[in-house]
């Protein structure tokens, strides 16, 4: 991408909230949609003499996330204090991993307009949420249910080149922590926020230009929005003869610009030290493995086996992929229909429409996959058309019921029966004789289709098309 | 049974046994406070609900239930150690209107056995002091002589314990905070191993070396006490798992073969006359009954008193911050909240809410973690102190346990040493490095100065071996050529 002679560098840093039943460091809920303060103990109001003590949930989904990002694990990582004073943290330091995070060293391949980007994770460390202030008026009001969320903050190398490809970083991430289970990847209640570093630099230089950390975005497309913007900001402030402050700016989506939170001459001394709270987060290698071994296939293989396998396109492969419980559906479908590509299009046109149109998820889909493989294989056996196999599919949405149910209790059996299409057929031609008399004498053409059409109609869609066709053209020869 | 001078053991006796009710013994250990602890100043607040506690206990044992093993016997704690319902402010204006919602863990264990909290004892502002006159409730006299101070930081556990307001009390021990108030006032005062006593619900100074303890009158009440507080706490992760044996059934004065180590860098002069007098005497007296004296060199001492305060500076920076006057606390009197900047909100609520001593600590620990400093001083304070550690460990090899003195001298006049910062830390020069070490250790009285103020000797043993530190202690205390001797206001 080419942006007046310049490339910009980008670096993300990711928080993944991990989806675990208590905070981090003690048993307070972590339900979203509880009262003011309700999930506020002594030990998340950051009271005198109380401790942390650490959540095993909210290590395990680190090390899964860790694993599927072809990170290193620490067999020892170190749990420090990050001290700083502000109203919605509590003990006046978060306490969040330091110079020993529990992952390091991966990284994560995706597609960019149809070419593969690989980018670098540095590290992904574990840390507490602090709580959340409402400015209203005169005063400051703050609610600590957040305070001691358990956080994963996952950060690349500067490895990013457009805002295009962050943004796809950022739903590449999305989706892995969903297939893991680990967060629930709601951008709208926070559970992953982004930020990000921007810097710009002449094409071909060495040195990185300095860098804007833009805090906060809550959403992949104000993402690539920010970054896009920020491009641009910078360009024209060096284009300008100006230099670049090293600075933390904010997003607002209203205005579609950037602004100045603090400078880096403001910037926060935070006296890093290990919590003496907390012993060294030890990991045995069992545990890693145990953890490796309950990983599920992840989004990118699975594609890849879909088109290898299933001799699915890639594009069918991707849109199945995109979250794992379509995946897992079509895959259910599939194992029943043995139609890997009838199972996909099903899949991706017809339930996707009803999903879409009730604003369902696919885990609350009347019809499961066992059914709608079977009635595919209605399908492939001849049973019914695929014309009439959309009618029962509407009246299993609606009913839950099964196929082959629903096919005899509507009389929906395809007619196959040679006889009975003849008898059907002998009446439509007796009904239309000046039409069969215009077909033989050639007067007029293609009058077949006309024929086939109201032989369907008249046997409700039932009539087994192919035969209707060949009785036809011997009656009419 | 005379009610002022019994041991836990015969108080908890004499109430399971319907000798005497908890109810009578709690309203006579309430008259003492009432009637002495003016000239004292060792309580900050009363329990309220005890009567009424010690009543239901009766109740229980009339009804012929089981009890714990601390049946009616009337404690004090620190006000370090939170107390649900009751007033927890570590001595300083910071907390002086904090009522916590939660007990500590030590303190739900001593409810659980049934020992009857009378109420909170006086100390040094979050416990950073060796004199008790840092506190926000002033200062406490020694029940030797008032006109000297209790020592520091749990001053009012040790002069209540002394005097016999309580029949048990609760310290906590940083560097030094629950044997130099031990012994000066002349009572048993141990800090265990470090993880042995849950520091939940404890206020934290400095959290790699804090540890509660018992603050009694014999080895045998320490022992008891520690079997009821001691043990692993899922609300700490520092605690240890190992069991918590029945040292009180095992003590043993039989000194035959036991080694005692003498630390040679603490041997180079400079002791008071009668602390040093104590310390030979205590030295021969071991002897006689068998033990065999070895010297060893702990080189690394040398800088336990700089490296103890680089390390708990640092922590007490961060473990203080919390005090912010945002949730609970102190929050300076501001007219109106929208007008000040929250720099302003801290600058002036932290400024007025601690005390001079804790603001120098902050201070100190605040700078030397800072980027540029971290380095050359927490960091190689923490290298220093895994080099004691590694000293002490091989010294134990050689002995089983170790015999210093508490401290250089006995207790000093309230007024001399406040004013000198660093003359008051040489106090903790005999103390810290236990703490440093993560070791158990004891002060057992056994001297009196010219001036009639007890002297105690610190008997240290290696992590978790305070069964041996407990026999030595109580061979001590069994040859003791004080025993038997009252303070002044008794």
């Amino acid at each position: 991408m080419s942006f007046r002679g310049y490339e910009p560098v980008i670096g993300i840093e990711i928080h993944v909230q991990l989806d675990t039943e208590s905070k981090i460091f003690c048993s307070d809920s972590t339900e979203f949609n509880a009262g003011d303060n309700e999930n506020v103990s002594p030990v998340s109001a950051g009271m005198p003499g109380t401790l942390p003590v650490v959540n095993k949930k909210a290590i395990e989904f680190a090390i899964k996330t860790g694993l599927a990002l072809g990170c290193n694990i620490r067999r020892k990582s170190v749990f420090a204090r990050k001290n700083y004073f502000y109203p919605d943290l509590p003990k006046g330091y978060q306490i969040s991993q330091y110079d020993q995070p529990i992952c390091e060293g991966g990284s994560v391949t995706f597609k960019v307009e149809n070419v593969d980007k690989t980018v670098s994770i540095s590290r992904a460390h574990l840390e507490e949420d602090a709580g959340k202030s409402n400015h209203s008026g005169e005063c400051t009001l703050i609610n600590l249910n957040r305070a001691g969320i358990p956080l994963l903050e996952i950060v690349t190398g500067p490895d990013l080149r457009s805002a295009v490809e962050a943004a796809e970083y950022g739903r590449t991430i999305r989706q892995i922590v969903r297939y893991l289970d680990v967060c629930d990847g709601n951008l709208e209640e926070g559970s992953m926020r982004c930020d990000c570093n921007v810097s710009v630099r002449k094409i071909g230089a060495e040195k990185l230009g300095t860098k804007v950390e833009i805090k906060n975005v809550n959403s992949f497309r104000f993402v690539e929005k920010a970054i896009e913007y920020e491009i641009e900001r910078q360009i024209e402030v060096i284009e300008r003869g100006d230099r670049i402050i090293q600075e933390t700016r904010l997003w607002d989506p209203d205005k579609n610009k950037t602004f100045s939170m603090r400078t880096k001459e403001d910037a926060q001394e935070y006296r890093y030290f290990p919590d003496p709270d907390l012993l060294p987060l030890i990991v045995s290698d069992e545990m890693i493995e145990l953890y490796r071994k309950q990983l599920p296939e992840l989004p990118i293989a699975r594609a890849k086996r879909f088109q290898a396998v299933h001799n699915l396109p890639e594009s069918d492969a991707l849109v199945l992929t995109s979250e794992k419980s379509m995946a897992d559906y079509y895959e259910e479908t599939s194992a029943i229909s043995k139609n890997y590509k009838a199972s996909s299009n099903w899949v991706m046109t017809e339930l996707m429409r009803e999903l879409n149109l009730e604003k369902k998820l696919i885990s609350e889909s009347p019809i499961s996959p066992k059914q709608l493989g079977r009635l595919i294989l209605l399908i492939d056996s001849g049973s019914i058309s695929g014309k009439i196999a959309k009618v029962v599919f509407q009246e299993m949405w609606l009913t839950g019921k099964d196929p082959e149910f629903v096919i005899k209790e509507k009389g929906l059996v395809q007619i196959t029966d040679h006889g009975a299409i003849e008898k059907i057929v002998d009446e439509i031609l007796s009904a239309n004789q000046q039409n069969v008399e215009d077909h033989r004498s050639g007067k007029k053409k293609n009058l077949m289709g006309f024929f086939v059409g109201a032989v369907l109609k008249a046997s409700k869609g039932q009539a087994n098309p192919e035969i209707v066709n060949k009785i036809l053209q011997e009656k009419l020869r | 049974m005379e009610l002022k001078f019994a041991s836990i053991a015969e108080i908890a006796r004499a109430v399971k046994d319907k000798k005497i009710s908890a109810k009578e013994i709690t309203t006579y250990f309430l008259n003492r406070i009432e009637s002495l602890d003016s000239k004292l100043n060792s309580f900050t607040a009363l329990n309220q609900k005890a009567i009424k506690q010690a009543e239901d206990l009766d109740v229980r044992i009339a009804h012929g239930e089981a009890v714990g093993v601390l049946a009616g016997v009337p404690f004090g704690i620190k006000e370090m150690l939170c107390t649900k319902g009751i007033q927890t402010t570590a001595g300083s204006k910071m907390l002086s209107n904090f009522v916590p919602p939660y007990d500590s863990t030590v303190v739900s264990r001593l409810k659980a056995s049934d020992s009857i909290i009378l109420g909170k004892l006086n100390q040094d502002e979050f416990a950073m002091g060796s004199s008790n006159e840092t506190s926000f409730h002033g200062s406490v006299k020694n029940p030797w002589n008032l006109d000297f101070v209790p020592g520091g930081s749990s001053g009012g556990s040790a002069a209540a314990q002394a005097a016999r307001l309580v029949a048990g009390s609760i310290g906590t021990d940083t560097g030094g905070s629950i044997r130099q108030p031990s012994s000066f006032c002349g009572i048993v005062g141990v800090k265990p191993t470090y993880g042995r006593v849950s520091r939940y619900g404890v206020v934290a100074f400095a959290s790699s070396l804090d540890q509660a303890g018992p603050m009694v009158s014999s080895v045998e009440d320490a022992a008891l006490t520690l079997e009821v507080i001691c043990g692993h706490d899922e609300m700490d992760s520092t605690t240890s798992q190992r069991p918590v044996p029945q040292w009180s059934k095992n003590i043993s004065t039989n000194m035959n073969g036991i080694k005692v180590g003498l630390i040679k860098e603490y041997m180079r002069g400079g002791l008071d006359a009668d602390v040093q007098r104590t310390f030979d005497e205590s030295i021969e007296a071991l002897k006689k009954m068998g033990a065999q004296i070895i010297e060893l060199s702990i080189s690394m001492t040398d800088f336990s008193v700089p490296v103890y305060y680089l390390v708990s500076g640092c922590e007490a920076s961060s473990n203080l911050a919390r005090y912010d006057g945002v949730r609970y606390g102190y929050r300076s009197d501001f007219k109106n909240l929208s007008s000040i900047s929250l720099d302003e909100f801290y600058g002036k609520t932290r400024g007025e809410g601690f005390g001079s001593e804790v603001k120098r600590r902050i201070m100190l620990g605040t700078y030397c973690l800072s980027s540029g400093y971290y380095d050359a001083y927490y960091l190689k304070a923490c290298q220093v102190r895994r080099l004691l550690t590694n000293q002490y460990l091989e010294g134990f090899q050689k002995c089983d346990v170790i015999l210093s003195p508490v401290t250089t001298s006995p207790a000093f006049k309230i007024g001399e040493r406040i004013n000198d910062p660093l003359e008051m830390y040489l106090n903790d020069i005999f103390t810290t490095s236990t703490n440093l070490a993560g070791l158990p250790g004891m002060s057992i009285p056994f001297g009196i100065s010219k001036q009639g103020l007890p002297i105690g000797m610190q008997i240290t043993a290696k992590h978790y071996d305070e069964q041996r530190m407990l026999n030595v202690a109580a061979a001590l205390e069994s040859v003791s050529p004080v025993k038997g001797l009252k303070p002044y206001v008794i």
